[in-house]
């Protein structure tokens, strides 16, 4: 990710330094602001998939809160039934879904709340909490099996 | 209006996402699932206002805005003006032949949560709707100022503890009924009104979809869960929600012009109120033998609406 000049002060990280801005007097303090979320025209933006869009520097989808996470979820694609019922309830537009089908989860986005898992109908769940320096490979190897019901 | 299949899940997540992540909100908030589904159940063109509080704060953090659409902040009780005003120049600008694609549709959505909503921005809120102005207002309804560190709002329940209305020894929390928001903005005679919950997304998508639709002011009251201030694991937002609308604490149901009430779920088991309560850190000290009254009274009162409801349903009046 790379900053414009119109955000100052980011390092090649993109992550922004807090008060390296140029400080400004308060009757030269622009009111308001807007920001362009995306480059160029952004008329028809609800028909384009997030990967044919021009994000502009100022989208939040060029930033990430993977630091947030102490667990993540891990996604089993053997078990998935393609519910949906990730997508509908993710809060932070994490769950990558295309043509109705489940592709995984969005690691930059994801904040490891675990509503996906909890909403996960199949036996057993197709997505799991893993701690977060755990590789998936590792993860997947060691699923859960099948539960049988308590009747 | 171009709407999104909501038929099935399926058919649902076709729709691309214009809510964009990595804002602020907190890890499991019910805010931003709310606001993903009104985002996703219409194709059209979206010009959005927020009223200050914990989506405002979260999603617009210089140098970063998650909304993919036009938005607009600009005070704590006026997104519902500031919306309407900027409806009332598209309709000018319409008609004077000014706009550079007139036969685009646009659809006008002003978010408050419950402090700009029930408090804050009621006047200027009631205005909007008077005024007749076509757009929809959405009330993320978290039961408290989530934002400044959970004070009471006149939508806290009574028996809840908050930061300014604290149980203790000589307290059990808000002593105030919550202002039934939902039936004083139906009295506004407004053309569709409704209480809605994202656990029961087919009818909330149904509800937002027959807001944007209707012409003239839809004031919709949603659930929103806080994992924050209600005190309970992020990952059991959904759940929470279940419970809400089980135990009849919040029922799901809409008005249409201010008279025809119709029951969108009625619960197969109804849970009784202590399952919701007592899952929820902000009513523990009501389990206490003294406070016991409370969740009687809390218990009875639910029961009447839930009569209430059924009957104004029944009456067709």
């Amino acid at each position: 990710m790379s900053m414009t000049g119109s955000v100052p002060g980011t390092d090649n990280r993109g992550i922004r330094e807090l008060g390296a801005e140029e400080k400004v007097g308060w009757d030269q303090v622009q009111q308001g602001v807007v920001l362009p979320s995306f480059e160029g025209d952004a008329a028809d933006i609800a028909h384009q998939k997030a990967e044919e869009r021009h994000y502009a520097d100022f989208n939040s989808y060029t930033a990430t809160v993977a630091s947030w996470r102490v667990l993540k979820p891990v996604y089993n694609r053997d078990i998935c039934i393609d519910c949906q019922n990730c997508w509908v309830w993710c809060p932070d537009t994490s769950i990558i879904s295309r043509d109705k089908q489940m592709l995984g989860i969005d690691y930059d986005h994801c904040k490891g709340c675990g509503v996906c898992v909890e909403v996960c109908p199949t036996n057993p769940k197709s997505l799991l909490m893993f701690n977060e320096a755990e590789e998936n490979e590792e993860a997947l190897s060691e699923w859960p099996q099948k539960e049988k019901k308590a009747k | 209006m171009a709407i999104t299949s909501i038929k099935n899940l399926k058919e649902f997540s076709t729709s691309n996402d214009r809510f964009e992540g990595a804002h602020l909100l907190c890890p499991g908030c019910a805010h931003s699932m709310i606001v993903r589904e009104l985002m996703n159940c219409t194709d059209d063109n979206l010009v959005i206002g927020s009223n200050t509080g914990c989506l405002e704060v979260s999603t617009a953090v210089y140098p970063y805005t998650s909304w993919d659409t036009s938005w607009i902040h600009i005070g704590f009780e006026n997104a519902a003006t500031a919306v309407t005003g900027a409806e009332a120049m598209h309709k000018a600008r319409k008609r004077k032949g000014t706009l550079k694609d007139p036969d685009a549709p646009v659809k006008f959505v002003a978010f408050g949560g419950d402090g700009s909503t029930f408090d804050i921005g009621f006047q200027w809120l009631s205005g909007a709707m008077e005024r007749g102005h076509d757009f929809t207002y959405i009330c993320l309804d978290n039961e408290n100022y989530a934002n400044t560190g959970g004070q009471r709002s006149s939508a806290t329940p009574i028996g809840a503890t908050t930061s300014t209305a604290q149980a203790g020894t000589h307290s059990y929390g808000k002593k105030e009924k919550k202002k039934d928001i939902v039936s004083i903005m139906a009295a506004h005679g407004a053309p569709y009104v409704a209480q809605l919950a994202p656990n029961k997304w087919k009818s909330m998508a149904k509800g937002f979809q027959k807001a944007l639709e209707t012409e003239g002011p839809c004031f919709i009251n949603t659930v929103s869960a806080c994992t924050t201030e209600w005190k309970f694991d992020p990952k059991d937002t959904i759940h929470i929600t279940d419970l809400a609308t089980d135990s009849l604490m919040f029922p799901i149901y809409e008005i249409i012009d201010g008279h025809e009430l119709n029951i969108l779920y009625r619960p197969k088991n109804v849970l009784k109120v202590e399952d919701y309560l007592g899952a929820q850190g902000r009513y523990r000290h009501l389990f206490k033998p003294e406070n016991k009254h409370v969740i009687e009274q809390i218990q009875s009162d639910i029961d009447k609406n839930w009569e209430m409801l059924q009957r104004r349903e029944e009456a067709r009046i």
